[in-house]
């Protein structure tokens, strides 16, 4: 099963799971124990299969590769996933423009990692979409073609180090709180890989605040840097949950099929409730003169993020959409020899083995 | 791309006696570099001690719409499980 067994390196125990990680856990251990109440077999030779489906969803099982399934829920599946994956291979480039430029060894080191680690989040979901019946060479068109997006976020630039930090702290952050009740999906193999991904991205997460929260407690310019960084990255992470509830378009099939399990908006709510007091230790300032808590609601209230803003890059005009998908297209065919290459290389050897057999 | 690059299914065993387990699948031209792929992709922070990796076309699957007809042998044999004798009472090491 994907995400078991992480061992901790020698003694590296982390704190009592609480939070989103214990989220993530406790969303591993449902997906074990609705696998252990098991359920009948496959649906009867005359049962009403969308019937038979429905119920299995109800029931909080997973739906599997080889299952029956609605079309429309394997189509938005493939779309979710597809750009899910997209934006884990887009999402590179932000922060690999600092790769280079990081402070010191060790946040090199670490930057190095997380870049890689967000490769890897691509092709476990690349490798999900897949299940469903369309192929990679597919996928990766769709997406080289503007056939398909990524998340709106990657097309904003990172114009200092500090960036590199409030990416971690509020683009991750966000996206965690965006993922873990995706590692509850109703499509197990998606849900699995979210819960890998999930696992990963808590390092992301913490490695961020890390470098804000050095830079924060610096020199003047570095407080101002990192101030700068979270005025710059606030409201375009906010905008990562979609637009509100009433012009969300997919968002009620995808919840009754158990695709998705909180509305946009409350997600974003969560996600602010969460930032306030970490902020507050950092000693940075999140950009909102409105931004207070409601008692009655027991939720801080805030100033949405500007929509049309974010149908503007979505529909590709963001300040850095062109160089991304350009860079996209350049590294494909840049890497055109090396598959040629060991495709060949590949065929050579298996034909040697036949020479011997023969 | 060019052409076809094969589809692989990784199977990781996590510690010394477990056993392989199913982590995910991933694309490679060949063997070598699939399990090359395979360590990259999936052994990141030592989740392994060892990796298979199996063309996916190898694999032959049973069908979930034959579930029950398929495995309908050994629903009506509840006489495997040890549960199903009763045991008189005061019998030791049974």
């Amino acid at each position: 099963m994907y995400g078991n067994d992480f061992s901790a390196p020698d003694g590296a125990t982390d704190e009592a799971p609480g939070g989103l990680l214990g989220e993530v856990e406790a969303a591993e251990a449902e997906l074990r124990a609705a696998a252990a109440r098991g359920r009948r077999g496959g649906p009867a030779p005359d049962e009403d299969l969308a019937a038979y489906f429905a119920e299995v969803v109800d029931a909080e099982q997973k739906i599997e590769p080889r299952d029956w399934m609605p079309d429309a829920y394997r189509r938005t599946l493939i779309r979710q996933i597809a750009q899910h994956a997209h934006s884990e291979i887009i999402g590179m480039q932000p922060e690999g423009n600092w790769i280079s430029r990081a402070p010191s060894l060790k946040r090199k080191a670490i930057l190095l990692a997380k870049v890689q680690d967000e490769a890897g989040h691509g092709l476990y979901l690349y490798a999900a979409a897949e299940t469903l019946g369309i192929s990679r060479d597919e996928l990766v068109q769709l997406l080289l073609d503007g056939r398909q997006k990524y998340s709106s976020i990657f097309n904003y630039p990172t114009l200092s180090w500090a960036d590199v930090g409030a990416i971690g702290w509020l683009v991750d952050g966000a996206a965690i709180v965006n993922q873990v009740p995706l590692c509850r999906c109703s499509y197990g193999p998606y849900a699995r890989a979210m819960i890998r991904v999930c696992k990963e991205e808590s390092f992301h997460q913490r490695q961020g605040y890390e470098i804000l929260h050095t830079l924060a407690h610096g020199t003047p310019a570095q407080q101002a840097m990192a101030q700068d960084a979270v005025d710059r990255w606030w409201y375009p992470s906010l905008a990562m949950f979609g637009p509100p509830d009433g012009d969300s378009t997919h968002s009620a099939q995808s919840m009754a099929w158990k695709i998705k399990r909180f509305s946009n908006d409350d997600l974003r709510q969560r996600f602010v409730d969460m930032c306030v007091q970490q902020a507050e230790i950092l000693g940075l300032r999140i950009p909102d003169a409105d931004l207070r808590w409601n008692d009655e609601r027991q939720a801080y209230d805030y100033t949405q993020p500007d929509y049309d803003e974010l149908m503007q890059v979505i529909s590709g005009n963001g300040p850095c959409n062109r160089e991304r998908m350009a860079h996209r297209r350049a590294a494909h065919a840049d890497g055109t020899w090396v598959r040629e290459a060991a495709a060949a290389y590949a065929a050579k050897r298996a034909g040697q083995k036949e020479t011997v057999a023969a | 791309m060019t052409q076809h690059t094969p589809l692989w299914e990784v199977f990781v065993r996590a510690r010394r006696g477990l056993s392989h387990t199913h982590v995910g699948s991933l694309h490679a031209p060949d063997a070598e570099l699939a399990l090359r792929n395979a360590r990259d992709l999936y052994t990141r922070r030592q989740e392994g001690v060892s990796i298979w990796v199996v063309p996916a076309g190898a694999i032959t699957a049973s069908s979930p719409d034959e579930k029950d007809a398929f495995f309908d042998p050994a629903a009506d044999k509840v006489y495997r499980h040890p549960t199903f004798y009763e045991v008189p009472d005061g019998v030791a090491h049974l």
